[in-house]
């Protein structure tokens, strides 16, 4: 039985259908990350999951409970760390992770959670004077004091600087290692590359591709690419001789399309054939970037740049 | 979903440590009510007050106490516009020991005409109207002077050249009530009021803002929980305000306090009332700008209309029935009550009020409020 089960889940706000249908299924020890540019509709999802928000059509089971109807049980076995994750101004790390242990009545040491998710030098500081990544991380640690088997991380490095970012990776893959199931939305595509076992991206409501990112690269990439310094005489030769695709690249670089690997030796033994100078030879495939830039268009991409 | 006191006590703890971190948490709950008192206390003390209220029992059934008592009463016969004497009187049934009645009602201030006086008056006997007062009350002050110019006026009126009525004074209640007494009722009252209808305006829309009660939406404390722990704070600022009120209102400004459980019952269920009422605000209201403007509708007229800063018997009687719907009448009301009077039966009635309030506040702020989606 999946962790989460999602199938035509639909959301309304108004006139804005934010949830378009969508269906999908996490598996128990997954880490599953929900891409997708802003308004795409990943919170609004992962607040239905949690059993914030009531959706308007589909159905929903995380650990097989209606999160809406059955959520005051479900929140026992789930950890939360919602967007932009706040709390109260004047408790201390510690402090905080006390008050969850009580709320919740699981004895926790908050030294070993501090520990875990690498924030023990705070331990004392009050919650407004921690920086963006401190406060993440006591959210991380709030979020794992019920001991959850499912853990929603909604954009937890949004706004974190790269140090603060890796530190929180290092945090959720101990999570996975620990066999917990891990739903984490981003619009860091690198994130998701780095952590997720599967991924969904979502635009306007609705899911356009799914999968391990290897089966997204292959779906909606361009393949394999043999990048190469030549002239433009390099083009002429390839299109002149060979069945080859062929384009030019910025900076006087040139990019072969690869399909298979007779396609790589075809295109070596062309190159040295031609007897053009040439120079830094690789082989690229399309990033999960590539591919998002191209399902989500223009839109998403100008807002990603902008978030 | 039982009721944990686990939970609630950790949602206390977190937020009292918060209050007592926070600088307006600790001016609100120790400094505030200092300088409350102190200029109150200083601005207030030896002032005069405007209207008295003079109960009158009667036991001559002839026409001359009546025309007195008209003439003392100037041409209107109830409270509500400008009395030319400035007394207000309350006729008190004749069969009543008067004593007793005027400490019922928490009053010093009373007259007394003797059976015989329309027949002592037109045979010209001497006879002696009788004035109850507390003779370290400005109230008491007034009412005597006032009596005495009357009956001279009334002798002139009579038979020139004779005096024949007097005024005989009589001692009435043992305390002597200053202002300062009923400062200190009326200004816990304040307290009780302000910071927890404040507080809980301000958490209302701050918490939605960021989130938090989100968050604790995914933990298994309740509302109840939630809103019984910040009730039991307040009740504990409100002590803490008794307290530091009561020894500056004694040691500063001599101030007299009956200490006695009554005191109890009204620092509980002020909070309680307000607190429920705060959050019932902070929740109706959908963005913090309209949260903080009803709650100012509300907190306003309360704080200056319930006897909070002067008797509400010495205002107008417009005024008096505006009082008489706020809640906060009920619980200045009931202490003065226990605090000054002693006098438990209509204590209890005010208390009565407010426990009624309270519940059906409580009850809608714990529907109405919502801590998930918004």
């Amino acid at each position: 039985m999946p962790a989460i089960t999602v199938e035509g889940l639909v959301r309304n706000y108004g006139q804005l259908r934010a949830v378009d249908g969508i269906s999908f299924s996490v598996e128990k020890g997954e880490v599953f990350s929900l891409l997708g540019p802003n308004g795409a509709g990943k919170t609004t999802t992962i607040e239905i999951l949690e059993g914030l928000r009531q959706q308007d059509g589909g159905s929903v089971k995380v650990l097989d409970l209606d999160p809406w109807t059955k959520g005051y049980e479900l929140h026992k076995r789930i950890g939360v760390i919602p967007q932009g994750f706040k709390f109260l101004d004047y408790p201390t790390p510690k402090e905080a992770i006390l008050y969850y242990g009580a709320l919740f009545d699981k004895k926790v040491d908050p030294d070993e959670m501090l520990r875990r998710v690498i924030l023990e030098d705070a331990a004392n500081i009050w919650f407004q004077h921690l920086s963006g990544g401190q406060k993440q991380k006591l959210g991380m640690a709030l979020s794992l004091v019920n001991d959850p088997e499912v853990i929603f991380l909604d954009e937890p490095t949004t706004g974190l600087d790269p140090q603060a970012r890796r530190a929180v990776w290092e945090v959720i893959r101990k999570l996975k290692n620990e066999g917990r199931t891990v739903m984490l939305t981003t619009h860091y595509l690198e994130e998701a590359e780095e952590l997720a076992d599967k991924v969904a991206i979502m635009d306007h409501g609705k899911i356009v591709a799914a999968g391990t990112t290897e089966e997204i690269e292959n779906k909606y990439g361009s393949g394999q690419k043999l990048v190469v310094k030549a002239k433009e005489d390099l083009l002429k030769f390839l299109q002149e001789n060979t069945k080859l695709k062929a384009e030019a690249l910025p900076n006087g670089f040139l990019a072969i399309s690869l399909r298979d690997k007779d396609d790589a030796l075809v295109a070596l033994g062309a190159i040295e054939e031609s007897g053009v100078e040439w120079g830094d030879l690789t082989v690229k495939r399309d990033s999960l970037e590539d591919v998002f830039l191209r399902l989500v268009g223009p839109e998403g991409q100008s807002e990603k740049e902008s978030a | 979903m039982a009721f944990s006191l686990q939970r609630m006590l950790a949602e206390l703890k977190v937020y009292a440590r918060g209050n007592v971190r926070s600088r307006e948490g600790f001016f609100f709950t120790l400094i505030f009510p200092i300088i409350l008192i102190l200029l109150f206390g200083a601005i207030f003390s030896g002032g005069g007050v405007s209207q008295v209220t003079v109960y009158v029992q009667n036991h001559d059934n002839g026409i001359a106490s009546t025309q007195f008592l008209s003439a003392l009463n100037g041409t209107s016969s109830d409270c509500s516009s400008s009395v030319s004497s400035g007394l207000c009187l309350k006729s008190v049934p004749a069969d009543l020991n008067f004593s007793q009645y005027l400490s019922s009602h928490s009053a010093s201030d009373g007259i007394v005409i003797p059976a015989n006086f329309t027949i002592n008056y037109s045979e010209k006997t001497p006879v002696n109207v009788t004035v109850y007062g507390d003779p370290a009350s400005t109230t008491s002050a007034v009412v005597g002077g006032t009596v005495s110019e009357f009956v001279n006026a009334f002798n002139a009126y009579g038979v020139p050249g004779l005096a024949h009525v007097g005024v005989s004074s009589q001692t009435a209640v043992s305390s002597n009530y200053k202002y300062i007494d009923f400062l200190i009722p009326g200004l816990v009252g304040f307290a009780a009021l302000t910071s927890p209808m404040f507080a809980l305006v301000n958490i209302s829309s701050t918490y939605r803002r960021d989130k938090v009660f989100k968050l604790l939406s995914l933990t298994p404390l309740t509302k109840t929980e939630w809103l019984i722990s910040k009730i039991v704070w307040y009740i504990g600022t409100t002590v803490v305000s008794f307290i530091l009120m009561s020894l500056v209102g004694v040691y500063v400004f001599g101030a007299h306090i009956v200490v006695n459980p009554g005191i109890a019952m009204f620092l509980v269920i002020g909070p309680f009332f307000f607190v429920s009422l705060g959050m019932l605000v902070g929740t109706i209201s959908n963005s913090p700008e309209s949260a903080a403007v009803v709650g100012n509708l509300v907190t306003f007229p309360m704080m200056f209309l319930s006897g909070t800063f002067f008797p509400v018997s010495s205002m107008p009687m417009y005024l008096q029935g505006i009082a008489h719907i706020l809640p906060l009448y009920y619980m200045i009301d009931g202490l003065n009550n226990v605090m000054i009077y002693g006098n438990y039966g209509p204590a209890l009635f005010d208390a009565g009020i407010l426990v009624v309030l309270s519940v059906i506040v409580f009850a809608l702020a714990v529907r109405f409020f919502r801590w998930r989606e918004d």
